[in-house]
């Protein structure tokens, strides 16, 4: 375990701090104060290796897990993860700082939300930063999880839980899927580290999993980054406060699938099907979101769109880029690799200037009480400072110039005019296409970034003078979207420099071979001559502009679209479906009579236990090495068959309990018998809990009636019961008189040099099998806490009739 | 539970009560080297305090120990992954148990094991839980 491992679990140990912090200084201090240090002292340290990383350098240390199972705690540190280890922690600093003006000290429940936020933004950490396929898995469902309850934070709301309970549906379902093709890539290359399965990349490529093992591990990457269709619970999630939107939109939780498709570019890059999956989807899905953006009348929603949208073309952007690896190291591939940089600077610059631009909405939305568009207008003069940081990010947004989404959206129509000459994997009929629906999706982009800013700044303002007060938001508040601008303009004005230090090392971390060459030769510059890519984008300011003057016009189209076709309403029907059918399903088997589960169960016992061992014909019996019988075991047996025999014709229930209390006791003299003191010992108070509890949950049984149940039915029980007792003793015998293998209490019999412990019983089950242990005591605890919320928080018959409603 | 007014049962329970309890925590100590363990210890506890629940009323008993037997619960599970935490710090897998003997003032040569510590987390789930269990189907009226 080294201190960058301790860095990256350092979210996870703080926040078991913070509910502490919270209770201590509550009424001074906000909380935030306090969970700004973690990410900020995190940066600094990740700021610490870019000297080194941008050298060309990488790093990797490993922290045993599950050693025995080759599964560990694997730190790589290369120019992708660090560039994504600074964004996470970057806009982390930014989005403390902002919410401790956002969230107000008074009415929230800061140490929850605090919490969260942490552990979402260790799980990034430590998703970016993991090599072990497993780790990243664990880490890829944290964020899952975190944002679940980051996007519920204020549950009392309906839609709060609905945002949250889609986006966790979706994207486990994506992890799920994601899990499984790790696992098919493991099973190709024999290894669960990623660096070494891209150095296998030959292997992968002509592997027959190849195409199941990219199809489930991009169905992870489009669920997390909100790719069409998946991208439906990313406006739900928009319900989460706005800090939490800004974080996971801007900066993060939607780039983990960015950053999984980069990562696994060196292995699939020059695949056709990554090529036609990554690129088709991506590009559609920019065109569908900023075409849905502009029809949004929340300003949030918009944004969420938006971030669709752009997720899209730098998803587009990968795969385009993937093509590269399709050519030998040489001219040809270099063209493409173009596309990966574009992607690597669109995904810098969107965390910046998005980031902007949430907080600058929530700052409207806390200032003013609503975030509809059609309820804004002409908060310009009112609020100069938020108005400036609005068209900063917009423009940024638009691709225009100064700000640095200008260059990368030219980087991003250079590499689809250079698609478009491809002339392998169909490129050269379909390649024609690209840039023209990069054209198109870039008009509407225009259009939506020109509604957040004239919609909501200029016109005529819509409010009641006498509702409310507007005024600027307080400077605290403006400081992280000011730093964020800021970053914006500084990226435009310095942009190699940039892309020197953060950019080259990611982009050599995605096409390993072709930096190793050195074959990235860009740099970026504001004034490029009057080319294609300047053409077009004059071309999308005049005819954007054109649009967005006669929006009216044709804003009708989106009135066409039925609803019954869209996305939203195939989910919920999805949903409605599978919960009746489980519903019915569910009703068919739960009779609520204890005796028809106990039937289920012990028939399945017999079908599976006797069937398995009618099957593999392991019924063999050897009486030859048993011992005899003697009198003591022959009274017990006795002893216990009367016992049983009691059991059944008992008419009254306290004969039944004591008798099978009895029956346990007797159990013990067994033990006894054959020394196991310990067995001796445990069965006996066990025996002596279980039949005080008997005795307690007498009370609350219905009076013992005698029934009169039909002979089938009586029968039917009996040829279980028989059934079970027959397969047990079978098995019992069968299970002594077999030594297939060595017996494994040798083992044990060192328990003293081993563990230290004379009682080889206590040593296995605290040592040896620890393991066991801890999760038998945890599962011991769900039981009780299951009992005591059965009985304690049962419902009394009002709450009964209002939840049948 | 109603409190049934048994004088022959109150006055061996004083007795046996402590008995009982001197006897878990025998067990539970010895379970290193001998029959006995954090299970079977935390179980017999159990036993003494249900025995007082019987005699003297869960209300009463209740009164006497103050305790939220879910949060026993929580610590003794906490109390075990901490110890297998603790050998990771030092670069070991997840639950490495080490043990040792130190001097002790009054036991002289002891052995002091890190599985003691976890099997002490053992006994109060166990404890935690049955008592929790046992309290709330009781107390259900």
């Amino acid at each position: 375990m080294s201190l960058f491992h301790l860095i990256i679990l350092f979210p996870f140990l703080y926040a078991v701090v913070v509910p502490f912090l919270y209770r201590k200084f509550l009424p001074k201090i906000h909380t935030g104060w306090f969970v700004l240090l973690a990410p900020l002292a995190i940066f600094a340290f990740l700021l610490s290796y870019m000297p080194l990383v941008s050298s060309g350098k990488t790093i990797q240390m490993t922290a045993p897990w599950i050693p025995a199972y080759d599964i560990n705690f694997t730190a790589y540190i290369d120019g992708l993860s660090l560039l994504f280890g600074l964004i996470i922690t970057g806009i982390g600093v930014l989005v403390v700082l902002y919410s401790i003006y956002y969230m107000s000290k008074k009415r929230e429940a800061l140490h929850n939300f605090y919490i969260y936020l942490l552990l979402f933004m260790g799980a990034m950490l430590g998703l970016v930063f993991s090599d072990n396929i497993f780790t990243l898995y664990v880490f890829w469902e944290i964020t899952s999880i975190s944002s679940f309850l980051l996007i519920a934070y204020w549950f009392q709301r309906d839609k709060s839980r609905y945002g949250a309970l889609k986006s966790m549906l979706i994207t486990i379902f994506g992890g799920l899927s994601m899990l499984a093709g790790l696992i098919l890539l493991s099973i190709i290359t024999d290894t669960y580290s990623i660096q070494v399965m891209m150095s296998k990349a030959d292997i992968i490529q002509t592997h027959p999993l190849l195409v199941p093992a990219i199809v489930l591990i991009l169905l992870g990457a489009f669920t997390k980054s909100a790719q069409f269709p998946f991208s439906i619970w990313l406006p739900d999630a928009m319900e989460a406060p706005t800090p939490v939107s800004a974080y996971l939109h801007s900066a993060t939780m939607v780039k983990a699938g960015i950053y999984l498709v980069a990562r696994f570019t060196p292995a699939f890059g020059g695949i056709p099907e990554w090529f036609w999956f990554v690129s088709i989807i991506g590009l559609f899905t920019l065109l569908y979101g900023s075409f849905n953006a502009v029809k949004q009348t929340d300003l949030k929603a918009l944004l969420a769109f938006s971030t669709v949208s752009q997720l899209g073309l730098i998803m587009s952007l990968l795969g385009l880029g993937s093509a590269a690896l399709y050519f030998d190291i040489g001219p040809s591939g270099t063209v493409y690799t173009i596309a990966v940089f574009a992607a690597l600077f669109h995904l810098m610059n969107h965390s910046t200037f998005k980031g902007c631009l949430f907080m600058v909405v929530g700052i409207i939305d806390l200032q003013t009480g609503t975030r509809d568009i059609r309820r804004l207008g002409g908060l310009m003069h009112l609020m100069p400072i938020s108005f400036t940081l609005a068209v900063i990010g917009s423009f940024a947004m638009a691709g225009l110039p100064p700000f640095n989404g200008f260059l990368s959206k030219e980087l991003f129509f250079t590499a689809t005019l250079k698609a478009s000459d491809m002339s392998f994997f169909h490129m050269d009929s379909f390649g024609t296409i690209v840039p023209v629906v990069a054209w198109i999706a870039s008009v509407f982009t225009f259009i939506y970034c020109m509604i957040i800013i004239f919609k909501t700044f200029t016109g005529k303002q819509k409010f009641n003078q006498a509702d409310k007060q507007i005024r600027e938001a307080p400077f605290g508040m403006l400081i992280s979207p000011l730093i964020l601008a800021a970053t914006v303009v500084v990226i435009f004005l310095f942009p190699n420099y940039f892309s020197q230090y953060l950019l080259q090392p990611a982009w050599a971390a995605v096409l390993p071979t072709f930096a190793q060459r050195d074959l990235l030769d860009i740099n970026i510059s504001a004034w490029h001559g009057f080319n294609t890519e300047l053409f077009m984008t004059i071309g999308i300011v005049a005819v954007g502009t054109l649009m967005y003057k006669y929006l009216k016009k044709w804003y009708g189209i989106y009135r066409f679209y039925p609803k019954a076709l869209t996305l939203n309403h195939l989910y919920a029907l999805a949903l409605e479906k599978t919960e009746a059918l489980s519903l019915s399903i569910t009703k068919g088997y739960m009779t609520g009579f204890v005796r028809d589960y106990l039937v289920y169960i012990f028939t399945f016992i017999i079908v599976i236990i006797g069937g398995a061992l009618y099957l593999l014909g392991d019924l063999s019996m050897d009486t030859g090495n048993d011992a005899l019988v003697n009198a003591y075991e022959f009274a017990l047996i006795i002893g216990t068959v009367i016992l049983a025999a009691l059991v059944l014709v008992a008419r009254s229930r306290l004969t039944a309990i004591i008798a099978v209390g009895a029956l346990g006791f007797l159990v013990v003299f067994f033990f006894v018998i054959f020394r196991a003191p310990d067995l001796a010992l445990t069965q006996l108070v066990v025996e002596t809990i279980t039949t005080v509890l008997f005795l307690l949950c007498f009370y609350h049984l219905p009076k013992l009636k005698k029934e009169n149940s039909p002979i089938q039915f009586k029968a039917a029980n009996a040829l279980v019961s028989l059934g079970v007792g027959i397969v047990i003793t079978i098995v019992a015998l069968s299970a002594n008189g077999n030594r297939l293998f060595e017996s494994i209490s040798s083992y044990y019999e060192d328990a003293y040099e081993l563990a230290g412990a004379k009682n080889i019983v206590n040593a296995i089950l605290v040592d040896f099998r620890g393991f066991d242990t801890m999760l038998e005591i945890l599962v011991l605890t769900m039981a009780g806490l299951g009992v005591y919320a059965l009985v304690k928080l049962r419902l009394t018959g009002s709450e009964k009739s209002e939840g049948a409603e | 539970m109603r409190e049934p007014n048994n004088v022959i049962l109150r006055t061996v329970t004083r007795v046996t009560v402590v008995i009982i309890l001197t006897f878990a925590i025998n067990l539970f100590i010895s379970g290193h080297h001998n029959p006995g363990g954090g299970f079977i210890g935390g179980l017999t506890f159990v036993a003494a305090i249900t025995l007082l629940f019987i005699i003297h009323g869960i209300d009463k008993v209740r009164k006497n120990i103050p305790l939220d037997f879910k949060v026993v619960a929580a610590i003794g599970i906490l109390i075990s992954v901490f110890t297998g935490v603790m050998g990771m710090i030092t670069g070991d897998p997840f639950l490495t148990q080490t043990s040792n003997y130190v001097n002790l003032p009054i036991f002289g040569k002891t052995e002091v094991a890190t599985a003691v510590l976890f099997d002490v987390g053992v006994a109060l789930a166990v404890i935690g839980t049955s008592l929790t269990i046992i309290m709330t189907i009781g107390d259900d009226r």
